[in-house]
């Protein structure tokens, strides 16, 4: 390897690096904001080093990983999320007297394999960021063991993680069978060498591995783990599960698929496409019926991942990069959402019902209004992100004629009003006494401040003005066929 | 610049309304008014001003070229005179506003300033992204008015208003984009521009689907029969400031839309529908007035009375011809300004008695005269009497749909008959007869004075002369004809918009 190669791979040896510091640290001095400090710098260094990897990119750093444009803009994605995934759980740890120092190495354990997982070329990295991820996740969820739920959350995500493992592991078997390489550019070859149609096997593993990411990504019909894992998990590890963990997963799909043209491969496709449509009428429909916050947005996100396979059916120029433009603004209003739950919510249990959010707006302005803005960029309303990457989405869909689907993502995302409205009605009715709602008092700290405040900043200043960061990750995802 | 500044300073005016409601109660009220008033003096500015080739004042740039969109607003004869429509109804809800909303008052005027601010966008906006921005923006305050201010059934009324205009809004937004990449396919140029997308040569198919879409959107609007049923709940549920902007301006954006877009952008496709519209158009004025006639609730009534209007602008643009095309503009502004009127006044009856049922009302003739008068006049108004603005918005659609469809002109005139019935049905039922015992009606105050008199004069002024209205929107009309490229009947085209015959 050379010095270049080390310089691509600055962001995750930043990262790497930061896990060994913050368990050196805690086997001789435990201090709970000592380690989220380390972890932060390790995160924040990573993100400073990106601009040297840009500047070697693209990279093959032979034969696991492709340090390329496209890696390094779900790498800054990936690395914002579980910046502020650090700052929620610093404070939400504070309430709980407990060791807590570990919470941050699994962290950085889990964010490492998604960072992996975003620049995986290579069958072994893509299994090896996978496991990564989830093996750390299985404690994260089960980590305030003394929560109501957190156990169970734990047991159901490890069972259901290991299919997955198990369900990816065979489809990579079936398509090492009949490529005999584990390297993605041998796929894109196979394809543009059989123009005709490619054999079983490969398809039955590329169906398999799709099943895989498919229920990291919580689509239907792999999605029953979701409500119950986001409620029982701690508010800013369900943030961690609803952003980062689902966001590299789509990444690493997007670079899996980009040699496949759907014209070409129908059947692989309308099966991508009947996962896409029941994600966004079942994601909807049942969120319709949940009295809970974290339910309501466990349900929303199936949906929304049901959006962004629109986009990722849509393929060609435009559909990697509406995907990841709907990606951040997702990312941005999910942490917020789950932010602010997290921060709201008092010691012996989570806020998460829709009643303890009554008169918020008239009790806590300012946690009402950060979480109006999340829930309006969700619901795809004017002057939030949501609205121009729920645009470029369907714009997507629409180049490349899938009707259909639009006309079901346009009829399901008019059911999901009625949720997200609830959340809004609540807020914004009573009269602020103190007993309408269980949320906690206290003030908010600056450091989960800031963070809520930029993201929602962020928020408004893409939907006001989205060119820039388009513009960008138009040029930035152009994956080679 | 003027364009953007008539646009962000009800923007601005909004935020900070609601930053001052946190230390002040009458703060807000007065930065609202000015916010409205700015506004409309700004717009006013342009009147008489002539049209340089078809606008008579653009402004644009690039907003997101990497996806063809820009900002792009320009204001002809018919924006103008729906942007002066629309703050001339916003300075009038602030100010009935004024007192009826001691309720969280910053917030409710910023509410109202981007209702403002989203439908004065929605005029101007000439790119279609654009419009689609506005037309969402829109949305979410009267939500929230309906929803944290309104009556006793506000929050179903607010969440079934929500979600006829989003599903609509879905529906625009699909209809758009298949607009944009079906006219990229034809000509390989990526754009949302208004003026890029006419004359396109779509395929037959596409353009019957794209014209379905956006006939849906602006009917879900309007209303049109059968998507009305969001508008009895919403007008009837909101406060009155709500049911003044809904009715007086935001159904205008449908009417808007179907003139500016659905017919123009297609003309063959609209001509094949134009049949069903008229008759959709006729059963939606009979339909509305029926129903008006059989409401016990005066906003309910009044509500429907709304339906029953905006038939006729459904009749008017579909049958598509000069005379037609000016009765639809005439009517939009006085509906807006009768209708207006008449919530008003069901809004200060519901503030003093507490109810809005006509069978506990009567006789308030001795106890309000001025109210009654005011009343009559509103509701002569409503029914098209001669001399009054609704009757030659009216009696103009009458005219051109005449030349089109004999049958459907027929039944949408017998509607001025059901017009008839209804308005005298809230005279007879609420200021005639003798009051109750002991009941006691305080007469219109002078605030309510000044703002139903502003509402009479522009009806006796659209009435009695309403050629510089016509003159107005005259040149914007024969552009959309031109658009349109329908053939136009020779007598029509050579001939200047007919006097109205004055009484």
């Amino acid at each position: 390897m050379t010095a270049a190669d080390f310089q691509a791979l600055l962001p995750f040896m930043c990262v790497a690096a930061a896990a060994v510091i913050v368990m050196l640290v805690i086997s001789f001095y435990r201090n709970q904001t000592l380690s989220a400090i380390l972890t932060l710098a390790g995160l924040l260094v990573a993100l400073a080093s990106l601009p040297i990897a840009w500047s070697h990119a693209p990279r093959a750093i032979p034969p696991l990983l492709r340090v390329d444009s496209f890696a390094l803009v779900h790498l800054a994605l990936l690395l914002v999320g579980t910046v502020a995934v650090t700052v929620f759980s610093q404070r939400y740890l504070e309430k709980y007297r407990m060791e807590r120092g570990e919470f941050y190495i699994l962290l950085l354990l889990s964010a490492l394999g998604a960072l992996i997982l975003a620049a995986a070329d290579h069958f072994v990295a893509f299994f090896l960021g996978l496991e990564l991820l989830s093996v750390s996740l299985y404690v994260m969820v089960g980590y305030i063991f003394v929560k109501e739920k957190a156990l169970e959350a734990a047991v159901k995500y490890l069972f259901l993680a290991g299919l997955t493992s198990a369900l990816l592991l065979f489809g990579l078997a079936l398509i090492y069978a009949a490529l005999g390489s584990m390297e993605f550019s041998a796929l894109a070859a196979a394809v543009a060498g059989a123009p005709d149609g490619l054999s079983p096997f490969l398809v039955a593993g590329m169906l398999l591995v799709f099943a895989g990411a498919a229920f990291k990504l919580s689509v239907v019909p792999f999605h029953l783990w979701t409500p119950d894992i986001y409620q029982g998990a701690p508010a800013p590890v369900t943030a961690f599960l609803a952003t980062v963990s689902k966001g590299c997963v789509v990444a690493v799909l997007l670079r899996f698929f980009a040699p496949l043209d759907p014209a070409s491969q129908t059947g692989l496709f309308s099966a991508l496409a009947a996962v896409a449509g029941a994600s966004m009428i079942v994601g909807n429909l049942l969120a319709l019926l949940q009295d809970n916050l974290k339910r309501i947005l466990a349900y929303s996100s199936i949906a929304h991942f049901g959006y962004i396979l629109v986009a990722f059916l849509a393929g060609g120029e435009n559909g990697p990069a509406a995907a990841t433009f709907y990606l951040v603004t997702y990312f941005a209003a999910t942490l917020i959402a789950f932010g602010v739950i997290g921060y709201l919510s008092p010691t012996d249990q989570e806020a998460d019902t829709v009643a303890d959010y009554r008169g918020l707006f008239w009790r806590r302005p300012g946690s009402a209004a950060l979480l109006s803005i999340a829930i309006f960029s969700l619901l795809g309303l004017p002057l939030t992100a949501g609205f121009m990457g729920k645009f470029f989405l369907v714009a997507a869909g629409a180049a490349a004629g899938l009707w259909p689907l639009l006309i079901i993502l346009t009829v399901s995302a008019t059911l999901g009003i009625f949720y997200y409205l609830r959340i809004i009605i609540a807020m914004y009715s009573g009269e602020g006494r103190k007993s309408e709602g269980r949320t906690a008092d206290a003030p908010f700290a600056p450091t989960s401040a800031t963070v809520l405040v930029l993201l929602a900043v962020l928020l408004i200043v893409i939907g006001i003005a989205p060119e820039p960061l388009l513009a960008f990750i138009q040029a930035a995802t152009t994956l080679a066929p | 610049m003027m364009l953007p500044a008539i646009i962000l300073l009800p923007l601005l005016a909004g935020l900070v309304a609601w930053l001052a409601g946190r230390w002040s109660a009458t703060a807000p009220r007065w930065i609202a008014l000015a916010g409205t008033a700015v506004p409309l003096a700004l717009t006013a500015t342009f009147w008489g001003r002539p049209a340089e080739g078809r606008w008579i004042a653009a402004f644009g740039f690039d907003w997101i070229p990497a996806a063809g969109i820009s900002f792009f607003l320009a204001l002809d004869g018919l924006s103008l005179l729906l942007v002066l429509l629309t703050f001339f109804l916003g300075v009038l809800a602030v100010g009935v506003a004024w007192r009826q909303t001691d309720h969280r008052p910053g917030f409710f005027f910023f509410n109202l300033l981007w209702i403002l601010s989203g439908t004065a966008g929605v005029f101007l906006a000439l790119d279609l992204f654009l419009f689609f921005f506005f037309w969402e923006l829109m949305v979410l305050p009267m939500y929230f008015v309906i929803g944290i201010w309104g009556h006793e059934h506000r929050t179903r009324a607010a969440i079934k208003f929500f979600l006829f205009t989003q599903a609509g809004g879905f529906i625009l937004l699909l209809a758009i984009l298949g607009l944009h990449f079906s006219h990229a396919a034809e000509t390989g140029l990526h754009t949302f521009l208004y003026e890029d997308l006419l004359g396109g040569a779509l395929p037959a198919g596409t353009a019957w689907w794209l014209m379905l879409g956006f006939f849906f959107a602006f009917a879900v609007k309007l209303p049109a029969f059968p998507f009305h049923t969001w508008l009895p709940d919403a007008h009837t549920e909101a406060p009155t400031a709500g049911s003044l902007i809904l009715a007086g301006i935001l159904l205008k954006t449908g009417g808007y839309g179907l003139l500016r877009f659905v017919v123009p952008l297609f003309p063959e496709a609209a001509a094949a529908f134009a049949p069903v519209a008229l008759v959709l158009g006729a059963v939606g004025i009979l339909y509305g007035a029926k129903l008006a006639f059989a409401q016990s609730d005066l906003k309910r009534l009044v509500a429907y009375t709304s339906v029953s209007h905006m038939g006729f602008v459904v009749v008017g643009v579909f049958a598509w011809n000069t005379w037609a095309l000016q009765g639809v503009v005439v009517t939009m502004i006085c509906h807006g300004l009768s209708t207006g009127a008449l919530f008003i006044l069901a809004g200060s009856l519901q503030e003093r008695l507490h109810t809005r049922d006509l069978g506990r009302m009567g006789g308030f003739q001795v106890l309000a005269p001025r109210m009654t008068a005011f009343a009559l006049f509103f509701a002569m108004a409503s029914l098209g009497l001669p001399g009054l603005g609704n009757f030659v918005g009216e009696f103009l659609i009458l005219l051109g749909g005449f030349q089109i469809s004999i049958p459907v002109t027929v039944a949408a005139a017998l509607g001025l008959v059901g017009a008839t019935v209804y308005s005298l049905w809230i005279i007879q039922r609420a200021f005639h007869g003798t009051p109750a015992k002991g009941a006691t009606l305080a007469d219109v105050n002078f605030r309510e004075a000044a703002i139903l008199g502003a509402l009479v004069l522009g009806l006796l002024g659209l009435g009695l002369y309403p050629r510089p209205v016509l003159d107005a929107a005259e040149p914007a009309v024969r552009w959309l004809e031109a658009d349109a490229a329908r053939p136009v009947p020779v007598v029509l085209a050579v001939e200047p918009p007919p006097h109205p015959p004055l009484p």
